[in-house]
């Protein structure tokens, strides 16, 4: 009874059209915007910050990014991993040959770059549909973890192959290395993450979005409504890769300060943030949130209560972490196969009859 | 004379992967599901047989010489598990998905690879594990003196296994009412259950068939190799060859595991010194993107049409 | 309710009396689709064989058969989805040789689908709004903003669509995930998608399929409102005769991917070919 939608009548289109309609939601999403701005930089630490707030808004990133193409489009990507790379070693080249530029272009630049390389490995699909997608972008990351391995001039011919990352500053303050504040590392990450949520919710509920969807859902009739689905394909693909191209960026640049192609960008990654997507939630901005918190805390309270409680071996909870995420995967794909968010948006439904039974 | 040992390498490896994408035919075939987690299943068949033969006790790591099993009596007990195994999946994960789309249930094998590589390292240590059957080792001497070519027998074992193997499944799936079952169940879950057909049968007999399959892949690649995580990789591998070979056909297993091997092979020692090595890591996937493009059944798969 | 459909008929039923004689006046009017000698085949299966007919501009043209005649094989050309081997398709004026999907569709052919076709995962509101993306275009940059340009697209097209809506009587169920409605529903929002294309040829495939008398009549109405409200010509697969005799003007009665008959329905209903066939009559 205290959060519903009865006696909300909205007197035009886009006021119903609104990114939150339910006055109630407008606050909640206040409320976190202002304890993520406010209270954590105020509260954040060094460990905190690396363990689990720069992972959790870089992995939201890449899983948005994710969602938008296999999610909201139904393309299957198993090439996260690589494009990730792409955005990592793009941000390293321009950093270390234009040491003075912002870093928000540094992260528009390897967006732009990794959507192209998205493109160029979405071109299949203009023969190829769902599924087999998936082969693709399998392709794509094999191949770009590869390239980034042989070709010296990514990692400016060091000798160890690997890349690590300079000092970067945003607006005059430096969010890169280990020298900057933690505070400013945080918020420049929140920021950007921001910026892209709002985005990716502008995208999804207009045309562009409803076309992804009309693809995904029923291509052919799509296409006889006049959508063409190669075009929208394209278009998926060059949205999802910019953004996981920018979050691949900030987990080169803020998190982690060095990377290696194939260690750092493995499959894994790939199938990391796919699992995100999938417990989160596939086709829900909320739920790459929510996906990317779970994964992102879930090692952390395994190591905690295995290792800390009850003394096994970090070996040991290291492959129950495995087969916890295994098991998870199954789990909400029998049981609830639209993830958590599915789940909290029944809270939801229950919380609009609360406290009356029905 | 260097060009044809490396084409006999190639089609030995090719065999090998081939082995391995007969388990995801059969489970294509019957079930419509592309499962990732037959890979892992190799893994896991060769881990417990390497375990039940060294009398290894799971968990604790340790050894205990009066628990282990001859070679023989290993196998039979292996398969039996693989067989419980087959039946814990159905009964656990696929009754509960019946009907859903593809890519859930293939996530849904994404998920149990990601159970049993976990479950194979707890239970074994992941370790690298040495597997003798007393397969014959070492490369073949007629060849190497009579033709002066480097072939390792235990490579033309596996090839020999793989054939029988293939007329058997040929054999079944043709001829037998549960092959004729087996490919209803393919075709339209509801359906064949409309028809009678017990999905849960067919899944638990082809999930075992698939992990017999799995356990003589795991046996040639341990031999070869031992025993190591890297056999889990193979699924992805697979994954080209079954879009050359046509995810439905198992001669299309054979010739598509074939030509991804030689193709691997060649590129590496022709391609590679131009390009610059390990292209075989990335090789088999773009030849399955080509194919893709050009001829997405496969060799030998059916051509879909499409009805609105 | 029946007093409003019984209106409804009888004012279509007015111009259209028995002996045909209301489709005379139709002739003089323009041909807007026309197909000629159109053959389709599958491997060896010949859907269609050797097939012309027209459509003419505001008329409402069944096309009747038993099942498996290639009634829905033959939209699918129109559509642009199966291509012909022999024929032409002349489409207001211009002939070609096979139609392509997007040009069906960007010049006016809209189509509903024999097993609802709709977007699951998106509402019905959003499932017609699909229907506007040809007539959307602003680029990317405002889209992302939701500002300016895209906005008042979405807005304008919004107000359209709520048209579509109010003319269906579907406001309830504006914000309900197509995949929970009825069948029935279903159908209508289908209908409300193509006639958000606003269309010139609207393609019918067996709209009433699966719905009782009442639905069948809500769904006539609006057949017929459309007819002639917008002026919409239509092209309709039915195998109810009851409503295929009301509803059109002219019939295509086809069998075994041949066209066994072609008139009034009065004259259809009489010809021996058409009853041989549906009764199963060796030929």
């Amino acid at each position: 009874m205290f959060y519903r939608e009865a006696g909300l009548f909205k007197t035009s289109y886009a006021a119903d059209q609104a990114v939150f309609p339910i006055p109630q939601d407008r606050y909640f999403i206040l409320g976190v915007l202002i304890i993520a701005y406010v209270a954590v930089p105020l509260l954040i630490e060094d460990y905190w910050l690396n363990a689990v707030m720069l992972p959790f808004l870089v992995y939201s990133l890449a899983a948005l990014g994710l969602n938008l193409l296999t999610g909201y489009c139904g393309l299957l990507s198993l090439g996260t991993g690589g494009f990730l790379a792409v955005g990592a070693y793009t941000a390293y080249k321009m950093m270390t040959a234009f040491p003075g530029l912002d870093m928000i272009f540094v992260l528009l630049t390897s967006g732009t770059v990794t959507a192209l390389v998205g493109l160029l490995f979405g071109l299949p699909s203009l023969r190829i549909k769902g599924f087999y997608v998936a082969v693709a972008t399998l392709a794509a990351q094999f191949f770009l973890i590869w390239l980034f391995y042989k070709v010296g001039w990514f990692y400016n011919y060091n000798a160890t192959g690997q890349i690590t990352v300079t000092p970067g500053y945003s607006f005059g303050v430096l969010v890169t290395s280990q020298k900057a504040e933690p505070a400013a590392k945080y918020l420049f990450v929140l920021s950007v993450v921001v910026v892209f949520a709002l985005i990716a919710k502008n995208i999804i509920r207009g045309r562009i979005g409803r076309m992804w969807m009309a693809v995904r859902d029923q291509d052919i009739a799509a296409e006889l409504i006049g959508i063409r689905p190669f075009p929208t394909k394209l278009s998926a693909f060059a949205a999802s890769s910019f953004f996981i191209g920018v979050a691949g960026a900030m987990i080169f640049a803020n998190w982690l300060g060095a990377a290696e192609s194939g260690e750092t960008f493995g499959i894994n990654e790939s199938f990391l943030v796919l699992f995100m997507i999938i417990i989160g939630g596939l086709g829900s901005i909320l739920g790459s949130f929510l996906g990317a918190g779970f994964m992102t805390l879930m090692p952390i309270l395994l190591k905690n209560t295995l290792v800390d409680y009850f003394g096994l071996t970090a070996v040991f909870a290291k492959h129950m972490e495995i087969m916890m995420m295994g098991v998870l995967i199954v789990f909400f794909l029998i049981v609830e196969p639209n993830g958590l968010a599915r789940l909290w948006q029944i809270v939801k439904e229950k919380l609009r009859l609360w406290p009356f039974p029905h | 004379m260097f060009f044809l040992e490396t084409v006999i390498s190639g089609l030995l490896a090719g065999v090998m992967y081939a082995l391995v994408a007969l388990g995801f035919v059969l489970i294509f075939k019957a079930s419509g599901v592309f499962n990732f987690a037959q890979g892992v299943m190799a893994l896991f068949a060769g881990l417990t047989l390497v375990g039940l033969m060294t009398g290894t006790i799971p968990i604790t790591h340790l050894t205990n010489d009066a628990l282990a099993m001859p070679g023989w009596l290993a196998i039979i007990a292996t398969i039996a598990i693989m067989m419980v195994l087959a039946f814990a999946i159905e009964r656990l994960i696929l009754r509960h998905l019946v009907n859903q789309e593809h890519i859930i249930l293939f996530m849904s094998t994404l998920g149990l690879a990601y159970v049993l590589e976990g479950a194979g390292d707890i239970l074994w240590g992941s370790d690298v594990k040495v597997l003798d059957l007393g397969l014959p080792q070492g490369a073949s001497d007629w060849l190497l003196d009579n033709w002066g070519l480097y072939v390792e027998k235990i490579e033309l074992v596996a090839a020999l296994t793989a054939g029988i193997l293939v007329a058997v499944l040929a054999v079944f799936f043709q001829k037998t009412r549960i092959g004729r079952a087996l490919r209803a169940v393919a075709d339209d879950h509801q359906a064949a259950l409309s028809v009678g057909i017990s999905l849960r049968t067919i899944w638990v007999i082809v999930w075992s068939v698939a992990g017999v399959v799995a356990l003589v892949a795991g046996v040639m690649w341990g031999s070869k190799s031992g025993i190591q995580f890297s056999l889990s990789l193979i699924a992805l591998k697979a994954l080209p060859v079954l879009i050359l070979g046509g995810f439905e056909s198992i001669p299309g297993a054979i010739v598509g595991g074939l030509i991804i091997g030689v193709g691997e092979k060649l590129a590496e020692v022709y391609g590679g010194p131009i390009i610059g090595g390990a292209i075989e890591n990335w090789f088999a996937y773009m030849l399955a993107l080509a194919f893709l493009l050009f001829r997405p059944q496969g060799l030998f798969g059916e051509k879909i049409i499409e009805r609105v | 309710m029946n007093a409003k459909t019984k209106t409804s008929k009888k004012a279509a039923s007015a111009p259209k009396d028995a002996n045909g004689s209301g489709a005379a006046q139709k002739t003089a009017r323009d041909v807007l689709l026309s197909v000629e000698h159109v053959s389709l085949s599958f491997g060896g299966v010949k859907a269609i064989r050797d097939v012309s007919f027209d459509i003419r501009k505001s008329e409402i043209r069944a096309i009747i058969g038993p099942n498996g005649a290639g009634k829905t094989s033959m939209l699918n050309v129109i559509n642009g989805f199966y291509h012909p081997q022999e024929g032409t398709i002349t489409y207001k004026g211009e002939k070609r040789s096979q139609m392509r999907p997007h040009d069906a569709a960007s010049h006016g052919i809209a189509r509903t689908f024999q097993n609802v076709a709709l977007f699951r995962g998106m509402s019905t509101l959003d499932n017609i709004m699909t229907g506007r993306s040809l007539k959307m275009g602003k680029p990317i940059w405002w889209q992302v903003l939701h500002y300016g340009p895209a906005r008042q697209e979405e807005l304008k097209n919004r107000e359209f669509v709520e048209h579509i809506i109010d003319f269906l009587e579907i406001e309830a169920i504006r914000r309900t995930p197509v995949g929970r409605l009825p069948y029935g529903l279903q159908k209508r929002v289908e209908l409300g998608r193509a006639l958000a294309m606003e269309p010139e040829l609207l393609l019918l495939d067996e709209p009433m399929a699966g719905m009782n008398l009442e639905e069948k009549e809500d769904m006539s109405r609006f057949i017929i409102d459309v007819n002639e409200q917008f002026g919409t010509t239509i092209a309709l697969i039915e195998h109810d005769m009851g409503v295929v005799m009301d509803l059109s003007d002219r019939v295509a009665v086809l069998d075994y991917g041949q066209l066994i008959a072609d008139g009034t329905p009065a004259q259809v209903q009489k010809n021996q070919d058409v009853i041989d066939a549906y009764l199963g009559v060796a030929h």
